[in-house]
């Protein structure tokens, strides 16, 4: 994360009541959102969750209902697109096919009034930088889907604006060209120093690019934070479940006094700190625990425990999951200790971990 | 089940390598009633009294001037409505593209009528607008703006009015599938990397709906070419073209040699637009975006034409800078409203027309009746001809759709090397002109029979009307998944019910749409006809067209509301259907 100097630097970009309808379609409710300079945030949540149209009113391209936008402290809601100084990177890259590469990247600084030697060299340059020199007189067509992601970067980047805006730039990728492209994009937002929005819906893809993460789900933010904030402290079973492997105990709540709550449910009653506690509605909540929180062993003091069978060993590379099934047939994934030899399927086995540990969500 | 799923691979494969005999009845008609007919004609231009080849006949088109002339005026009448028919129909073209998909297919409607509607008709209705006693002259008249009547008709301005007139609904028709194939994340794209509606329009969607604008120009161009009806009723001497010179040497003078001739010109004509269209046009290499085609003349041409669009670019944003945001909303609707105006309006006018108490062509009617009508429903030569034409067209229908629609289903399904050229032989009816092909083909039936028959009439209509089915039975198949049908038959169907069940019932609205196209292409046809039908076999446009050159009088406006009526009727039947 990028620190700024919060007292007198005014944020990059702040969002306020920034909402869109389509008729009876809500597609973002009234959002709230701030971003510093030179921060990398990402949009992430499901399909549908609203992403493209915040990213869209940003950018200028959809008029927002309700809200305000300001960039740098000066109101931008109204101000046409061409007239904001944003790039947008889109996710089937809407290179022209008219033009060639060189062409294309030219672009942006011809409508700027560059003369004609600068943009020949900046251009020559930023071709260098996503390393396509030799593209330049090639058409889009021409060139491989990586390479013409390159080409709507380089597109985008070249008249550095202040904020880059991305929708999903890689998702027409294969997985290891994702990972090549993800670098790249890191190194370009490093050297410009540009503040960018980038939406996905991969969480393992925002998880490695952002400083933080906007969650959205069903048209609205249902968390915002760091990688490791969301990760640790989820806010809502919506949160847990999305970011990361959870699991999840879901019961009735109680206050066992001395800072301490209980969620119980058929296999147990489970303790958590208050503090590690959100705010909860109707006495009913979800706690949450990450694989590699639960060690084996029964538990000692301070701590929880939980007993069940094991019903599925999963490899998954670097790690081997377990899956236990408890009594009453739930199922609870804990990470395999590669010091000690693996259990057979049909094992009962305890784990156990700090109450410190659990987070409860509504 | 099993067994069946194990034969099908070989089964499937050797369908897929055969598929192509399914195009087999339509090569062999077009072969016997297109090619064959075409080539005879031409050849005709270089034989001899006795047989043997000569150049005699281009001889005496060099050294006759009144030809040359004739061959200038046609390119300059061809081209002119080409060129305005692309200028005033591409914003239409262009607002029709903006629309949504269901909307667009509603407005469409406003430029499918006007293309569908009769020639004749709207003829018809320039006559009686642009005549020194017409409609315009006795409103500028009775206004006081004009003394004396305006020469409105028999000269350049009336054909090119009555040309444009007809043919922009092609233009528009043809241009606007591309243009609303243009991706609209490239607008989106120049606008985030700065571009203002000037520069979003002139450097990106311009050069990209080149292509459409392309092909739109070369099919008005070419059908402009072989055009007659227009510039028979709305030109004077000096606007004869082609076509007309082609129907006197065959039916006044009967000089075949000559006629071939011309035919050549026309046909020569016709393919070297094409050709130019295929090779030469430069701008279309705007588009192209391809840097392998030679290199440096297509690259000189690209980057001339895109400082010409930069400057373009400039000077409209300059221009409109200078209106209100509102103001420049509402160009652009205005302009489309009075463009579907001028197509729309002047056909509407024939109807108060027909209902005449006159005797005269007047407007406003001085009163109402319905004798045009009863005198229409009462003459044995009408009714027969509108008979006539109901019985070929429907044969027509029929036959054009089995034939084009097999070799659809051919092309479709093959993989094999020669789909190209078969394609490009079934959409070549409507690249040569008309005039050619009816030529060809009364020389032909006059030596087999045919002339004056019904079954003569229904050979050169579905002739006509293959192209037209054969465009809409591939483009519904093209987007068919043929997926389906394997699915349907690992599923227990056979194959008569995975046609039955699944093929017949997805293809269907193409189908119907290519059957009405080919019944409207018939109902409508005039230019076979003029040959192939006569007297007391005649077609009702060939009716109409006879009664046109002796005088004009109501009952043909009466007979217009009908072909009106029943053209439109089929039109929203078939509009109906598709969805
Ligand atoms: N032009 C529109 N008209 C009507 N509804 C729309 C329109 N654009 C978006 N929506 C609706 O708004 C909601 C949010 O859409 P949006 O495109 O922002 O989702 P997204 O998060 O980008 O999804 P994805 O990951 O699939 O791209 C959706 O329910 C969508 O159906
Ligand atoms: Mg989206």
């Amino acid at each position: 994360m990028v620190h700024v100097d919060s007292k007198n630097a005014l944020p990059k970009l702040k969002i306020s009541g920034l909402g869109k309808r389509y008729g009876e379609v809500v597609a973002l409710e009234p959002t709230e959102l701030t971003v510093n300079a030179g921060e990398f945030v990402t949009l992430l949540g499901p399909s549908g969750s609203g992403k493209t149209t915040l990213l869209q009113m940003i950018s200028g391209l959809t008029e927002p209902t309700t809200g305000t936008l300001h960039v740098d402290g000066r109101d931008e809601t109204a101000t046409p697109v061409h007239r904001r100084d944003m790039g947008l990177v889109f996710q089937h890259y809407a290179l022209f096919p008219h033009m060639t590469v060189g062409e294309n990247i030219a672009f942006p600084l011809k409508m700027r009034g560059a003369p004609t030697n600068e943009v020949r060299e900046r251009v020559r340059e930023t071709l260098a930088k996503v390393q396509l020199e030799q593209y330049g007189d090639r058409f889009p067509r021409e060139l491989s889907g990586g390479q013409q992601q390159r080409v709507a970067l380089a597109r985008c980047f070249v008249y550095r604006p202040q904020i880059v805006l991305m929708d999903e730039p890689l998702g027409a990728l294969d997985k290891n060209l994702r990972e090549h492209m993800q670098f790249e994009i890191k190194r370009l937002h490093r050297e410009f120093g540009t503040t960018v929005i980038y939406v996905t819906h991969d969480q393992e893809e925002a998880l490695v690019l952002s400083d933080r993460i906007c969650l959205m789900n069903h048209a609205r933010v249902e968390q915002i934070g760091t990688p490791r904030e969301i990760y640790s402290r989820p806010k809502s079973i919506f949160s847990a479940r999305f970011i990361g492997l959870s699991n999840l105990f879901i019961g009735k709540v109680s206050d066992a006094g001395d800072g301490r709550i209980v969620v119980a449910n058929s296999n147990g009653s489970f303790e958590a700190r208050q503090e590690n506690c959100g705010p909860l509605v109707n006495g009913k909540a979800g706690l949450v625990l990450r694989p590699e929180q639960l060690r084996p062993g029964p538990a000692g003091a301070g701590e929880n425990d939980i007993t069940g069978t094991v019903t599925e060993i999963i490899y998954v590379g670097s790690d081997t999951r377990l899956v236990l099934t408890l009594q009453d047939g739930e199922t609870v994934s804990v990470r395999h200790d590669p010091a000690t030899t693996l259990p057979a399927l049909g094992d009962s086995l305890t784990y156990h971990w700090p109450i410190d540990v659990a987070v409860v969500v509504s | 089940m099993t067994a069946a799923g194990l034969s099908a691979s070989p089964r499937t494969f050797r369908l897929r390598a055969n598929a192509l005999w399914l195009a087999a009845p339509a090569i062999a008609f077009l072969v016997v009633f297109f090619l064959i007919p075409v080539g005879r004609l031409l050849f005709l231009s270089i034989q001899g009294d006795t047989g043997s080849l000569t150049a005699e006949h281009y001889d005496r088109l060099l050294h006759t001037e009144v030809y040359w002339r004739i061959l200038i005026i046609t390119f300059r009448i061809a081209g002119l409505t080409a060129f305005f028919s692309l200028l005033l129909g591409y914003p239409l073209a262009y607002w029709l593209s903006q629309l949504k998909e269901q909307r667009r297919n509603q407005m469409l409607l406003l430029v499918l009528v006007p293309f569908w509607t009769s020639y004749l008709v709207k003829a018809f209705a320039w006559m009686l607008l642009l005549g020194n006693q017409g409609v315009l002259n006795r409103l500028l008249g009775g206004a006081g703006i004009t003394d004396s009547p305006l020469p409105l008709m028999y000269n350049e301005f009336g054909v090119i009015v009555g040309m444009v007139h007809a043919m922009m609904p092609l233009a528009v028709l043809t241009m606007m599938p591309v243009m609303s194939g243009i991706d609209t994340r490239l607008s989106q794209a120049a606008g985030t990397l700065g571009a203002n509606g000037a520069h979003r329009f002139w450097m990106v969607y311009f050069p990209l709906s080149i292509p459409g604008m392309a092909a739109g120009g070369l099919l008005t161009f070419i059908t402009s070419l072989g055009f007659f009806i227009v510039p028979a009723f709305l030109g004077g001497r000096q606007q004869t073209m082609l076509a007309q010179l082609i129907i006197i040497q065959v039916q006044e003078l009967v000089n075949w040699a000559f006629a071939g001739v011309l035919a050549t010109m026309l046909l020569v004509s016709a393919l070297i637009a094409c050709w130019i269209y295929n090779h030469l046009f430069g701008l279309a290499s705007l588009s192209a975006g391809s840097s392998t085609a030679d290199k440096t003349s297509s690259a000189w041409t690209r980057r001339f034409g895109f400082a010409l669009l930069e400057k373009l670019a400039w000077i409209t944003s300059a221009v409109t800078g200078r209106f209100s945001q509102g103001g420049r909303g509402k160009i652009l609707p205005g302009y489309v409203a009075l463009i579907v105006f001028f197509l729309v309006a002047p056909t509407l006018m024939v109807i108060p027309i027909a209902f005449t108490s006159s005797d005269f062509l007047e407007f406003p009617p001085p009163g109402y009746s319905t004798r045009w009508f009863s005198l229409y429903f009462n003459s044995p030569i009408w009714i027969s001809a509108t008979v006539r034409s109901f019985g070929v067209a429907f044969a027509t229908a029929i036959a054009a759709t089995a034939i084009g629609g097999l070799a659809a289903l051919a092309i479709a399904r093959s993989r094999s090397r020669f789909g190209g050229v078969v394609f490009a032989f079934m959409l070549a009816p409507m690249i040569v002109p008309r005039i050619v092909i009816a030529v060809g083909l009364f020389y032909l039936f006059a030596q087999m029979g045919l002339v004056a028959t019904n079954l003569g009439l229904v050979i050169g209509h579905t002739v006509l009307s293959i192209p037209f089915t054969f465009v809409a039975i591939a483009a519904v198949l093209k987007g068919y998944d043929w997926r389906l049908d394997q699915a349907a038959a690992s599923l227990g169907a056979g194959r008569f019910q995975v046609l039955r069940l699944i093929t017949v019932p997805l293809i269907r609205g193409g189908v119907i749409s290519a059957f009405l196209f080919a019944f409207v292409t018939s109902f409508d046809e005039l230019t076979i006809a003029i040959f192939v039908s006569g007297g007391l076999k005649s077609t009702l446009p060939k009716q109409m067209w006879d009664d046109m050159i002796l005088q004009l009088n109501p009952t043909l406006a009466a007979v217009s509301v009908v072909v009106l009526v029943i053209v439109t009727a089929i039109l929203l039947v078939a509009d109906r259907l598709r969805r």
